[in-house]
C-alpha cells in the first residue's frame, strides 16, 4: 500500500507539453491532420482538373465494347468483347505466367541453391557465377535481351527448327502438337482423381500407423505406383484414345497445335532465370541457418541420411526459407508487369496500357490494376501469417 | 651415468603432412572426385564449361570487333561483339542529349562525386562528418546548378536533355540518400505505440510494397498531373526520383524493422532507465545496433534501387538502358547482326559493375563491423 | 550557412516544379519564354531528333511556327517526347502547351478528353507494310498473318475493324513503344507492320534495306493528323489554328521564306494582310502584327515544310496527294485572312 502511495506522490510534475501522452496525441493529431489535408487537397485538385478538362469519369466504360484484339488469351476473345473481359484476360495472363514462372523458378532456384553448397568446386563455382551475374543485372534489361537478341537468332517461319514429335521453333514461337482426348477420356480423369485421393488416404493411414506402431510404410513408392498404374489401367480398359493436332505450316505461320508465342516464352524465361537467382540465395541461407548440432543430434539418434534430411534438416530449413520465398513469389508476380515492355499481354499491358488509352480513364484503370496486385499481396501475406503461426517455434 | 634410453632428450622434427593430403592432387581428390557422384558432377561441369566458354570467349574477345573497328567488320559473317559501336556512341550512353560543348559540366559532377564519395567508403579516411555533409547536402545542390545551368552565366540545359549513365547515377544516388532516412522513419513509425502513426506507416508500406514499381512510375507520369493544382507541373526528373524513392523506402522500412525487432527489449528499457527521450533513445542506442544487423538487407535494397532505375523509361527519361535502346534502334550507320546485342551487353556490364561493387562493399563492411551471422 | 543551404535546396527543387498562373496559356508561354511542344519519340519527317540532336520534322515545324509567331524566334521551343499513352494527360495537365505528335482527330478524343484539335495538318490513312519476299499483293491476303501494332492507338482499333469486316483471322503483337513495334517487325516477329501510311514510309526509310519492304495499296481508315491544344483557352486555340492557316495561306499566295521580304512590298492586298503590312490581325491573337511574316521568314510556308521533311525529295518520299492545296487537287484549305 505504502509503495503505491509513494509512487503516486512521486509522480513527476511535467509540464503539459512534456507529458509523453499529451505529446503522443499532439503528434498523432498533426500527422492525421496533414494526411487528411493532403488527401483532401489531392481529391480537390483532381476534381477541379477533371471538371476543367471536361473529362468523363466512372466505371461505365467496363460495359463498352473494347474493339481491340488480344491475341494471347485464355478466355475466348473477339473484338466485340467488353472492357471487363479485357480486365479478366489480363489478370489470367498475369496469373498464368506467374504460376508457371513460380514452379520453374522454384525448381531452378532450389537446384542452384543446393549446388552453391556443394562440396564439388566446379559445381559450387558455376552456381556462384550464375547467382552473382543474374541478380546484379536489371530484369528489364534481361527481358529485352532474351526477347530481342534471341528473337533475332531464331529462324524465320519457313526455316523452322524441327524438333521431335512434330514440334517446331521459329520466330513466331514454339509450336507443339495439341493433345485432343476423345469422350472416353473422361474415365481417365476420374481415374486420376481417384488415384490422388487414394494416395492422400494412404499417407494419412501410414502416418497413423507410424505413430501407433512405429512401423514404416514406403508411402512415396507406393503412391507413385498408384498414380501411374490406376490411370493407365482405366485408360486401357475404357478404350479411350488421344489424338494429336499437329501444327501445319500455312501461308504465314503454323496453324493448329499448341502455340507458345515468343513474348510469353521470353517473359517466362527471364522471370524464371532472374527469380531463381534470388531463390537460390534464400535456399542457401536457409540450409546454412540450420545448426550443425542438429545434424549431429540426428546422427546420434541413429537416423539414416535420408530421414535425417527429411525429418530434421529440411523442416527446420523450410521454416527459414518459406517467408522470403513467398516474397520472391510475390516479386515474380509483380515483375511480370514488365512483360508490357516486350509485348506480352498481361494485366498492365492490357488494362494499364491499351484500355486506359482507348478510354482515357486513367484513374479508374490504374486503380483497378493496383487493386489486383494489392489482392495478390494480401492473399500472400494471409498465407504467410497462417504459415508463421503454424511453424512458429513453441518455446518453453 | 648412462641415458635411460626410454625418454628422448630432444624433439623429433615435424614430418611433412602425408603426401595425399596436400597439393593439387589432394585438393582435386577432395573437391572434385570425392565420390562417384562427385566425379560425375565434375565431368558434367567440365563438359558444360567446354561447351559454353569457347563461344563466349569468341563472342566477347576472339571474334569481337575492337573499339577502333569499323561497321563493315561488325557486319562480317562470324563477327562477335561490336565494341566499335559502343566506343562510337559512348558519349550518348553517358550524357544522353546533353549539349556536347557542355559535357565538362557533368564531368565535373562525376569527378566531384568520386572525390567526395570514395573517402566516405574508406573507413580510415578522416573528416567523416564534414565529408558526409558535403556529399549529402552541398554536393547535390552544386551538381544541380552545374547541370541545369541558369546561374553564373551557365547555359540552361533542361532536364529533358539529360540522359544515359548520368541520369541513372543521379537518380540512384539521390534515391539512396533519400530513401534510407525515409525508410528508417517509416520503420520507427511502424513500431510506434501511437495508433494513428502506426496505421499510416503500415498502410503506406504495405500499399507500396504490394504494387509493381512500374505502376507507381506510371502514376507519377500520367496521374500526378491530375493530382496537382491546375497549371502546376512537376519535372519528369523529380517525378522519377520521387517514385523510385517512395518505392524503395517502403522496402527499406521492412528491412530496418527486422533490425529493430532483433534488438532485445532490455536495450529499450535500459535506454529509458537512463532517462533518454524517444529520439535520443533511438538515435544513440537502438538504431546503431539495429542498422548494423541489417546492413546486407539495406545494401540489397540499394542494389535493387540501382537496377530499378532502368524502369524510369516509363516517365520518358533516357537512362542508360533507354539510351542504349535508342541507339540500338536509331543508329543506322551501325546496324549489324550483333549491334543491339552488344549494346545490351554493355549496359548489363555497367549495371553489373555497380551492383556487384555494392554487394562486395557490403560484405566488407559486414566483416569489419563483425556483425554478420557467424555460422 | 544553414539557412542559405535550405534556400538553395528549395530553389533547386522549385527549379524542377513549375507553377503557372491559371490564366491564359499565351501569357504563361510569354512569361516562361518558350513554347513547350509535345512530340513523338522519333518518327522521321514528323518529329525526330537528327544526328546533332536537333528536332526536325513537319510537326516540329508547327511548334517552331508558333514560337515564331509569339516570340519572333522559331528556336524558342522546348520538346518533350511523349508516348502515345501519356500524350493527352500531359497536354491537359499543362506539361506541354501544344501537342504536335501524329495524333488522329477523332470525335471521342475531341469531346471527352478535354482537348481541342486545331486542324488537319496532315491527311493520312492507315496502311500495311510487308516484306517484299512474302509476295503479298493486297491487305485482303493478310488473314492469319502476325501484325505488329502500337498499343493505345486508333490503328489498333481500325485494324481490328478491318479484319472483322473482311472476316479474316486477326493475330496481333502489341507493344507500348513504337520503337519496339518496328524492331519486332524488322526482326521477323511479325509479317505485317501497320500504322498511318506516312509513318510507314518514314519507318521504312530507317530500315537497312528499305527496298525489301512494300506498303500495300489499301488504306483502311481516315487518319486526320493535327496539332492539339487544351480545351477552353480560345486565345491559344486561335493562335494555333491561325498559325496553321498562315502556313497554308502563304503557300497559296506564293510567299516563301526566300521571297517574304520582297513580298512585303507586294501590291496584292491578300499578301499585305497576311504579312501585316495592311491591317493588324496579330493583336487580336495576342501577338504582333507581323506574326505571319515571322512564321514564314523562319519556318517557311506549308509546302516548304512539307517538301523539306516528308516530300518526294526526302527519304520518306511522300507525294502531296490529299495534302495539296484545294486548288491543286488536294483538300488543304485555309479560310481567308481578312
Amino acid at each position: 500500500m505504502t509503495t503505491r502511495e509513494l509512487g503516486h506522490d512521486a509522480a513527476p510534475r511535467v509540464s503539459f507539453f512534456n507529458d509523453p501522452k499529451i505529446r503522443g496525441y499532439i503528434y498523432q493529431f498533426v500527422v492525421a491532420a496533414i494526411l487528411v489535408g493532403f488527401i483532401a487537397w489531392i481529391i480537390g485538385n483532381t476534381a477541379a482538373n477533371l471538371a476543367a478538362q471536361n473529362k468523363t469519369t466512372g466505371f461505365d466504360f467496363l460495359w463498352k465494347t473494347a474493339g481491340f484484339d488480344i491475341s494471347f488469351s485464355l478466355l475466348p476473345w473477339t473484338r466485340a468483347s467488353y472492357y471487363w473481359e479485357a480486365f479478366l484476360v489480363g489478370i489470367l495472363n498475369t496469373m498464368l505466367v506467374a504460376f508457371i514462372g513460380i514452379i520453374f523458378a522454384t525448381i531452378l532456384g532450389f537446384t542452384i541453391g543446393i549446388a552453391r553448397l556443394s562440396s564439388n568446386f566446379i559445381v559450387s563455382s558455376l552456381a556462384t557465377v550464375y547467382v552473382e551475374v543474374i541478380r546484379n543485372i536489371p530484369l528489364l534489361l534481361q527481358l529485352f535481351f532474351w526477347y530481342f537478341a534471341v528473337l533475332k537468332a531464331m529462324p524465320a517461319v519457313r526455316d523452322s527448327i524441327m524438333l521431335p514429335f512434330d514440334s517446331f521453333i521459329n520466330q513466331r514461337g514454339i509450336m507443339v502438337p495439341r493433345p485432343i482426348p476423345d469422350e472416353q477420356f473422361g474415365f481417365t480423369w476420374i481415374g486420376i482423381a481417384l488415384a490422388i485421393a487414394a494416395v492422400i488416404a494412404l499417407r494419412i493411414w501410414a502416418k497413423r500407423r507410424l505413430e501407433a506402431t512405429g512401423q514404416r510404410f514406403p508411402v512415396f513408392l507406393t503412391g507413385l505406383a498408384i498414380l501411374i498404374i490406376v490411370p493407365t489401367v482405366v485408360f486401357a480398359v475404357s478404350g479411350a484414345s488421344v489424338s494429336f493436332e499437329i501444327p501445319v505450316l500455312e501461308r504465314f505461320n503454323f496453324k493448329g497445335g499448341l502455340q507458345i508465342p515468343p513474348e510469353f516464352a521470353a517473359l517466362l524465361f527471364g522471370l524464371t532465370i532472374y527469380t531463381a537467382a534470388f531463390i537460390a540465395e534464400t535456399v542457401r541461407g536457409g540450409i546454412q541457418a540450420v545448426n550443425h548440432g542438429q545434424t549431429e543430434a540426428a546422427q546420434s539418434l541413429g537416423l539414416k541420411e535420408n530421414d535425417r534430411l527429411r525429418l530434421v534438416i529440411i523442416p527446420q530449413a523450410m521454416r527459414v526459407i518459406i517467408p522470403p520465398l513467398t516474397s520472391q513469389y510475390l516479386n515474380l508476380t509483380k515483375n511480370s508487369s514488365l512483360g508490357a515492355a516486350i509485348g506480352y499481354q498481361e494485366l498492365f499491358n492490357v488494362f494499364g496500357g491499351t484500355s486506359l488509352n482507348q478510354t482515357g480513364r486513367a484513374i479508374e484503370c490504374i486503380a483497378m490494376v493496383m487493386l489486383v496486385y494489392l489482392t495478390f499481396s494480401l492473399l500472400t501475406s494471409m498465407f504467410m501469417n497462417w504459415y508463421n503461426a503454424r511453424v512458429a517455434l513453441v518455446e518453453r | 651415468m648412462t641415458d635411460i634410453g626410454f625418454v628422448r632428450s630432444d624433439m623429433v622434427s615435424a614430418r611433412p603432412a602425408p603426401h595425399r593430403t596436400t597439393g593439387a592432387v589432394a585438393w582435386a581428390r577432395k573437391n572434385l572426385f570425392s565420390t562417384p557422384l562427385d566425379t560425375g558432377l565434375t565431368i558434367l561441369g567440365l563438359l558444360f564449361l567446354a561447351w559454353i566458354v569457347p563461344p563466349l570467349f569468341g563472342f566477347f574477345i576472339g571474334n569481337a570487333v575492337g573499339p577502333n573497328g569499323t561497321v563493315e567488320q561488325c557486319r562480317m559473317e562470324n563477327a562477335g561483339a561490336c565494341w566499335a559501336y559502343i566506343a562510337a556512341e559512348m558519349e550518348f550512353f553517358i550524357y544522353g542529349f546533353y549539349d556536347i560543348p557542355e559535357h565538362w559540366r557533368p564531368n565535373i559532377v562525376f569527378a566531384l562525386g568520386a572525390l567526395l564519395f570514395v573517402p566516405l567508403l574508406i573507413p580510415k579516411a578522416p573528416f567523416k562528418r564534414t565529408n558526409a555533409v558535403l556529399f549529402i547536402v552541398v554536393y547535390p545542390i552544386v551538381s544541380y546548378f552545374l547541370l541545369a545551368g541558369g546561374v553564373f552565366g551557365l547555359k540552361v540545359i533542361p532536364t529533358e536533355k539529360w540522359g544515359g549513365l548520368l541520369v541513372t547515377l543521379i537518380i540512384s544516388v539521390i534515391g539512396i540518400t533519400l530513401s534510407f532516412p525515409l525508410g528508417v522513419i517509416l520503420a520507427l513509425g511502424r513500431q510506434s505505440q501511437l495508433p494513428i502513426i502506426k496505421t499510416v506507416c503500415v498502410g503506406f508500406i504495405e500499399l507500396i510494397r504490394a504494387v509493381p514499381l512500374i505502376t507507381i512510375l506510371f502514376m507519377a507520369s500520367i496521374m500526378l498531373p491530375l493530382f496537382m493544382p491546375q497549371g502546376m507541373t512537376v519535372d519528369k526528373f523529380l517525378r522519377a526520383i520521387v517514385g523510385v524513392t517512395l518505392f524503395t523506402s517502403a522496402y527499406m522500412a521492412e528491412v530496418v524493422r527486422g533490425g529493430l525487432q532483433a534488438i532485445p527489449r532490455g536495450q529499450y528499457e535500459a535506454a529509458s532507465a537512463l532517462g533518454l527521450g524517444y529520439w535520443k533513445r533511438m538515435w544513440f542506442i537502438i538504431l546503431p545496433q539495429a542498422l548494423k544487423h541489417v546492413i546486407p538487407g539495406i545494401v540489397n535494397n540499394f542494389i535493387s534501387l540501382f537496377k530499378d532505375t532502368s524502369l524510369v523509361y516509363i516517365v520518358g527519361m533516357k537512362d542508360l538502358l533507354e539510351a542504349v535502346k535508342t541507339k540500338n534502334d536509331t543508329a543506322l550507320e551501325w546496324q549489324s547482326g550483333n549491334t543491339a546485342t552488344t549494346g545490351y551487353i554493355f549496359a548489363a556490364m555497367v549495371f553489373w559493375v555497380f551492383c556487384f561493387g555494392m554487394s562486395r562493399y557490403s560484405i566488407y563492411m559486414e566483416r569489419r563491423l563483425n556483425t554478420g551471422y557467424k555460422r | 550557412m544553414q539557412k542559405q543551404l535550405v534556400a538553395l535546396t528549395a530553389t533547386a527543387i522549385l527549379g524542377l516544379t513549375a507553377v503557372s498562373a491559371q490564366a491564359a496559356i499565351l501569357d504563361d508561354v510569354k512569361a516562361k519564354g518558350y513554347v513547350q511542344c509535345g512530340v513523338t519519340g522519333g518518327v522521321p519527317g514528323f518529329s525526330a531528333p537528327d544526328s546533332n540532336n536537333v528536332w526536325t520534322g513537319i510537326e516540329v515545324d508547327f511548334c517552331r511556327a508558333m514560337a515564331a509567331a509569339v516570340f519572333n524566334d522559331a528556336e524558342a521551343v522546348r520538346y518533350t517526347s511523349l508516348t502515345s499513352q501519356e500524350r493527352f494527360t500531359a497536354l491537359s495537365a499543362g506539361e506541354v502547351d501544344v501537342l504536335s505528335r501524329t495524333t488522329t482527330w477523332t470525335m471521342s478524343r475531341d469531346t471527352q478528353l478535354g482537348i481541342s484539335f486545331v486542324g488537319t495538318m496532315f491527311y493520312d490513312g492507315q496502311g500495311f507494310m510487308v516484306r517484299k519476299a512474302d509476295g503479298i499483293e493486297s491487305a485482303l491476303d493478310l488473314s492469319g498473318a502476325a501484325i505488329c501494332i502500337e498499343s493505345g492507338t486508333t490503328t489498333e482499333l481500325n485494324a481490328a475493324d478491318y479484319f472483322a469486316a473482311n472476316s479474316m483471322e486477326f493475330n496481333t503483337v502489341v507493344f507500348v513503344d513504337q520503337d519496339e513495334v518496328v524492331k519486332a517487325y524488322e526482326d521477323g516477329r511479325c509479317d505485317v507492320y501497320t500504322t498511318d501510311s506516312s509513318a510507314l514510309a518514314a519507318e521504312r526509310s530507317k530500315f537497312a534495306n528499305p527496298d525489301d519492304h512494300i506498303i500495300l495499296p489499301e488504306i483502311i481508315s481516315k487518319e486526320p493528323l493535327g496539332p492539339v491544344v487544351r480545351a477552353g483557352d480560345t486565345q491559344w486555340f486561335n493562335l494555333a489554328r491561325w498559325t496553321y492557316f498562315a502556313l497554308l495561306e502563304a503557300e497559296e499566295l506564293g510567299v516563301t521564306s526566300a521571297n517574304v521580304d520582297e513580298m512585303l512590298g507586294s501590291d496584292n492586298p491578300a499578301i499585305k494582310r497576311l504579312l501585316g503590312v495592311e491591317g493588324d490581325f496579330g493583336t487580336p491573337l495576342g501577338v504582333t502584327k507581323d506574326w505571319a511574316y515571322q512564321i514564314i521568314k523562319s519556318v517557311g510556308n506549308y509546302a516548304e515544310s512539307y517538301d523539306r521533311n516528308v516530300g518526294p525529295a526526302t527519304p520518306i518520299g511522300l507525294e502531296r496527294g490529299l495534302n495539296a492545296l484545294w486548288k491543286d487537287g488536294g483538300i488543304q484549305y485555309a479560310p481567308p485572312i481578312r
